[in-house]
């Protein structure tokens, strides 16, 4: 189902990332986001020098390194079974349109219990000067047969 | 933006309601990537023994935070946010899934200036996310 061997396992760096203000804009109107997030004078007013992604953006981040993940045949995870048990993320600096990152997955546990997998991922994001500006940290479920 | 000193554990800082319809999950399913077919198709939902489309649940997630964001006026100051997904929020084919929000201050830390706020979602009278916490720095 999930192999126990991929604890510790680091995935390779996925490419550059532009963070584009239109899909901020995109993903805000899609969580349900007020006006002003989608407003570069407010977000100006803020202090940022351009508007700042919503507090859950970086999944899609973290979907490109978790795609290496699923993609690969050590893992044996079957996709179809997964559920989303949690999800977080750490911010060490905000996110703003034209940052150009790039993530490194590490899977951080497997563990069974009751007949399922509960895989935990953390995800480093990295901006162009390679610093960490946010860690999103995910478990899935694999249920059993 | 509101001021630390003025916070109080228990306090509640926001409340807010959101109508999540199937246009939602195909709004959200473009913006975020997240394609999987039981977030649009019932046929699908039904074979793999769900009770319906589902959210994602990253959009629960997504929309849960955004009293809080509107009550500091900045996405920025949001520096930790974490869920745990417990109950699904399935959305009928007409209509709506109602979704509440309400937000409460459940800690202040004093020396680094973060408070943070607890999160309850519910749909259908249930909590749907579970140990749902933001920090928020002043």
């Amino acid at each position: 189902m999930v192999n126990p061997d991929i604890q510790g396992k680091r995935y390779p760096r996925t490419p550059s990332y532009l963070v584009g203000r239109e899909k901020v804009r995109e993903f805000a109107k899609a969580v349900m986001a007020a006006k002003e997030s989608q407003d570069l004078s407010f977000a100006q007013a803020a202090g940022h020098a351009d508007l700042v992604v919503p507090p859950t953006f970086p999944v899609v981040i973290q979907e490109q390194s978790l795609t290496l993940v699923l993609s690969d045949p050590q893992a044996k995870i079957d996709f179809s079974r997964v559920v989303h048990g949690d999800q977080r993320f750490v911010y060490q600096r905000p996110i703003i349109a034209g940052d150009e990152l790039t993530s490194e997955l590490t899977v951080a546990s497997v563990k069974s219990l009751g007949g399922n997998h509960m895989v935990t991922f953390e995800t480093e994001i990295f901006d162009a000067a390679d610093q960490l500006v946010c860690t999103a940290i995910s478990t899935l479920v694999v249920r059993g047969e | 933006m509101p001021k630390f000193d003025e916070l109080t554990v228990g306090d509640v800082v926001a409340q807010q309601d959101y109508r999540v319809t199937r246009d939602s999950l195909v709004r959200y399913a473009g913006a975020s990537g997240d394609f999987n077919t039981i977030h649009y198709r019932d046929d699908i939902a039904q074979a793999v023994g769900l009770p319906g489309v589902l959210a994602h649940g990253m959009l629960t997630m997504g929309i849960s935070i955004q009293p809080v964001v509107s009550w500091i006026g900045d996405a920025g100051k949001v520096v930790d946010y974490g869920v745990r997904f417990t109950k699904p929020v399935v959305v009928p084919p007409h209509g709506h899934a109602a979704l509440s929000v309400t937000a409460t201050i459940g800690a202040l830390d004093e020396e680094a200036k973060r408070a943070r706020v607890d999160l309850t979602t519910t749909f259908e009278e249930n909590t749907v996310l579970g140990k749902a916490q933001a920090w928020v720095q002043f």
